[in-house]
């Protein structure tokens, strides 16, 4: 929060009043009762692979992130523009696909993507909306200088730890909140569920049905579907509750069976419909594509709109963004080399020390490398793997993050951050003022994932 | 709500409810190893017998000694109704039906959890016993502290108490049932000293110890005892009172789904013979074989109320 001369910068000045006036002791008290309290709320995550900790929780950092309102607007006007981009390009894909026709986009890159799925080429969604919740993760390098890392239209997660955060913040230091104006986030749950309902396909009559979907108490995410459920105020199914019967999706309730209109699913495309998809899926329910082309239920997201995760798609998103909205994108794009393209992976492959190197269909930081963290032998090793699929990777430079603040022992330290705001997409763009902070808490460290020892962090917009 | 919410929960409290009893059980044979004159490791035989788990200890043990068996009750994980199972396994339920819950009875739960699997995660010390079983009891309480000042009084509530009543009605009968000789009218043993404590261990299994003397003046009677966990219905571990609950949280369901299911005739059943039959009676038919039939009129309930609000696929 010290720039050079040692000055905060202005949206941290109250903040930094506040701190210094504070006991370091007690601080560090405040730390220890944070964790607590995610503790006994039970506010965790699973990692996959490790058998004897299947729950963990996400170290929380006390001290928030906070970004001025100015700041906030510009990069609001970014992102908006990118997701309504993005609504665009999926509309697009499964109809006349003119921006392939246009010659921005290979063809290869959208028919041959494995998240590309034929089944919804000519459907529109109920409102024309595909991506009705989306994540876009940011990164700053200086003032009002942010690059999008990627964006989640899938089913981005995280949003429960955005809510938490601020729970947390506002119990365990009350007198911040009157001293600093902090925009609200704890709206989401119900702006999700208004969004979420003014989506329910045309014949739905009388108030709409929501349900979100989990795969199980055993899924990493599941706290936060259980989550959601409960402050929205709508039941939390799994498949098995759900069965498809006279062309409706419905729920097995103990007065028998009662229809569904929209679902919220955190179950990926493969496991949706074992009928569509893979045939071995038990988290899905059979027939519920049928269902859902013929108009009677309305799935958020929609099937399909995973090909925007893809970071391959991602290196075209200024294409994207200026082909669709006739303007140049707010937001930049970091530099992304193709591994697919014969240059570029040379490239790749002699500054390898320098990049960090992604899988295009990869997420929560797996199976990527930090080059300049990375050994030699990982080095050579991830050489190899680029070389027999290079398809399969992109790579990108390190940027020059910005830090922030974080609260360690001996008092405050700088640490790289990203952010990844939430938005909810209906006949409007809402934009939640903050998101997730993500903090590599160690030093030094660019990788932000929970799963790779990541933290999290209150993140304060403030009012003007 | 969902059939498979009104599962978890109906289980929830059952696990919750069980981890309470076999807590009390290890309380009640503790006591006895204290108290008793030619106490031995065998006396163990039947607080396994009542926990309904003696076959499957001496599938994994030998021989039985004390501290065995209370590790067995208490912790061990192949124990599907060990302590530490059934607060896992109800926990896991809790979990599923996290959006059912208040926040208060989730966090009671979870935090029962913590503190329960931090105690009972290394091998137990004898001297730490009593303050482990007062945690045990303590967590539990809690539990149904804050789910009964903070649920809405509806389905999911009466589905809870369901689940509640079903395994508590279930576990009294089995404690009586192990006991039901020491209750059998015997000239030459009344008034023992052996016969006493026998007898206030069964009470003290279901902290009735002290009731009881509120309610029948005193002297340990066997008749007085069988009466008092079977037909008292001010006694809220006995049968009785177990049925009357039973009966009226299945009427909240009847009356808010308009209609009943063949669970409310079995319900209602039990319950009268509850009401009418006299302890004389029961000692006339056999204790033995009316407990019997009672736990398997109450497993059959159980399985009834699955059926009819569709707990399963």
């Amino acid at each position: 929060m010290l720039t050079a001369e040692e000055l905060p910068r202005t949206p941290y000045q109250t903040y930094h009043e506040w701190y210094s006036s504070q006991d370091p002791a007690h601080l560090i008290q405040k730390n220890r009762d944070a964790e607590n309290i995610f503790r006994r709320t039970g506010i965790t995550f699973a990692v996959y692979g490790h058998a004897d900790s299947s729950e963990k929780l996400i170290p929380f950092d006390i001290i928030p992130r906070i970004i001025a309102a100015r700041e906030w607007r510009k990069l609001a006007q970014g992102i908006e523009q990118r997701v309504l981009a993005l609504n665009a390009f999926l509309e697009d894909i499964y109809h006349k696909q003119e921006i392939i026709k246009a010659g921005r986009i290979p063809r290869e890159l959208i028919e041959k993507n494995v998240a590309f799925l034929p089944e919804m080429i000519g459907f529109r969604p109920p409102g024309g909306v595909y991506t009705h919740i989306v994540g876009t993760d940011i990164v700053r390098t200086g003032e009002d200088q942010f690059y999008v890392l990627e964006d989640n239209a899938r089913t981005p997660s995280g949003v429960s730890y955005m809510l938490e955060n601020r729970e947390t913040m506002m119990q365990m230091f009350p007198e911040l909140f009157s001293l600093n104006k902090v925009q609200r986030v704890e709206d989401y749950p119900r702006l999700l569920r208004q969004s979420l309902a003014s989506l329910a396909p045309a014949g739905c009559k009388g108030r709409p049905r929501v349900a979100v979907l989990t795969p199980g108490i055993y899924n990493s995410a599941y706290y936060e579907h259980s989550f959601l459920a409960d402050q929205m105020g709508v039941e939390l199914v799994e498949g098995s509750d759900l069965r498809v019967i006279d062309g409706k999706v419905k729920m097995r309730t103990t007065k028998g069976y009662e229809a569904i209109d929209v679902l919220y699913r955190r179950v990926d495309d493969d496991f949706l419909d074992p009928l569509t998809f893979r045939p071995d899926s038990a988290l899905g329910i059979p027939g519920i594509m049928d269902v859902y082309r013929s108009g009677n239920i309305t799935i958020a997201n929609a099937p399909g709109t995973g090909i925007c995760d893809d970071k391959a798609i991602y290196s075209y998103m200024p294409e994207i963004v200026e082909f669709y909205t006739g303007r140049k994108a707010l937001l930049e794009n970091v530099p992304t080399w193709r591994c697919s393209e014969a240059s570029s992976l040379k490239y790749v492959l002699e500054h390898l020390e320098e990049l960090v190197v992604k899988e295009v269909h990869g997420s929560g930081g797996y199976g990527m490398l930090v080059g300049p963290t990375a050994s030699k032998k990982e080095r050579a090793e991830f050489a190899e793997k680029l070389k027999a699929r290079p398809g399969n990777y992109i790579a990108q430079p390190t940027l020059a993050l910005s830090t922030v603040p974080i609260f360690v022992n001996k008092g405050i330290a700088p640490r790289h951050v990203d952010l990844r705001p939430y938005v909810l997409v209906s006949d409007k763009v809402k934009i939640i003022p903050g998101g997730l902070t993500r903090v590599a808490l160690k030093q030094g460290s660019l990788v932000v994932n929970s799963s790779q020892g990541g933290g999290t962090k209150d993140t304060w917009v403030l009012e003007d | 709500m969902l059939g498979r919410t009104a599962n978890g929960l109906y289980w929830m409290f059952r696990y919750i409810e069980r981890a309470e009893n076999i807590a009390r059980l290890v309380d009640a044979g503790l006591r006895v190893s204290l108290t008793r004159v030619g106490y031995s490791d065998e006396d163990w035989h039947g607080v396994l017998e009542s926990a309904g788990v003696r076959e499957a200890y001496s599938e994994v043990h030998d021989t039985l000694t004390a501290a065995d068996a209370i590790d067995y009750l208490l912790r061990d994980s192949a124990n599907l109704s060990s302590v530490m199972s059934c607060i896992e396994a109800g926990r896991n339920n809790a979990r599923m039906v996290r959006t059912a819950l208040t926040r208060e009875t989730w966090e009671a739960t979870n935090e029962a959890w913590i503190d329960l699997k931090a105690r009972l995660s290394k091998k137990l010390k004898a001297t730490d016993l009593p303050e482990l079983i007062g945690v045990i009891k303590h967590r539990c309480g809690l539990i149904r502290g804050a789910f009964h000042g903070s649920m809405l009084r509806n389905d999911l509530y009466n589905f809870s108490r369901i689940g509640t009543f079903i395994e508590r009605a279930d576990n009294t009968s089995r404690i009586l049932d192990v006991k039901y000789y020491v209750l059998l009218p015997s000239v030459s043993q009344v008034g023992s000293a052996l016969d006493n404590m026998q007898w206030e261990s069964i009470l003290r299994s279901v902290s009735a110890h002290r009731s009881y003397g509120w309610v029948y003046d005193g002297d340990y009677q066997s008749a007085n005892i069988a009466d008092f966990l079977i037909l008292q219905v001010q006694m809220p571990r006995s049968l009785a009172y177990c049925y009357e609950k039973i009966v009226s949280n299945l009427g909240y369901l009847a009356e808010n789904y308009g209609g009943r299911i063949k669970a409310h005739e079995t319900a209602d059943a039990i319950r009268k013979t509850l009401k009418q039959r006299t302890v004389a009676e029961i000692m006339d038919q056999g204790l033995h074989e009316f407990l019997e039939d009672f736990v398997s009129r109450n497993s059959q309930l159980s399985a009834e109320i699955s059926d009819g609000y569709r707990f399963y696929q």
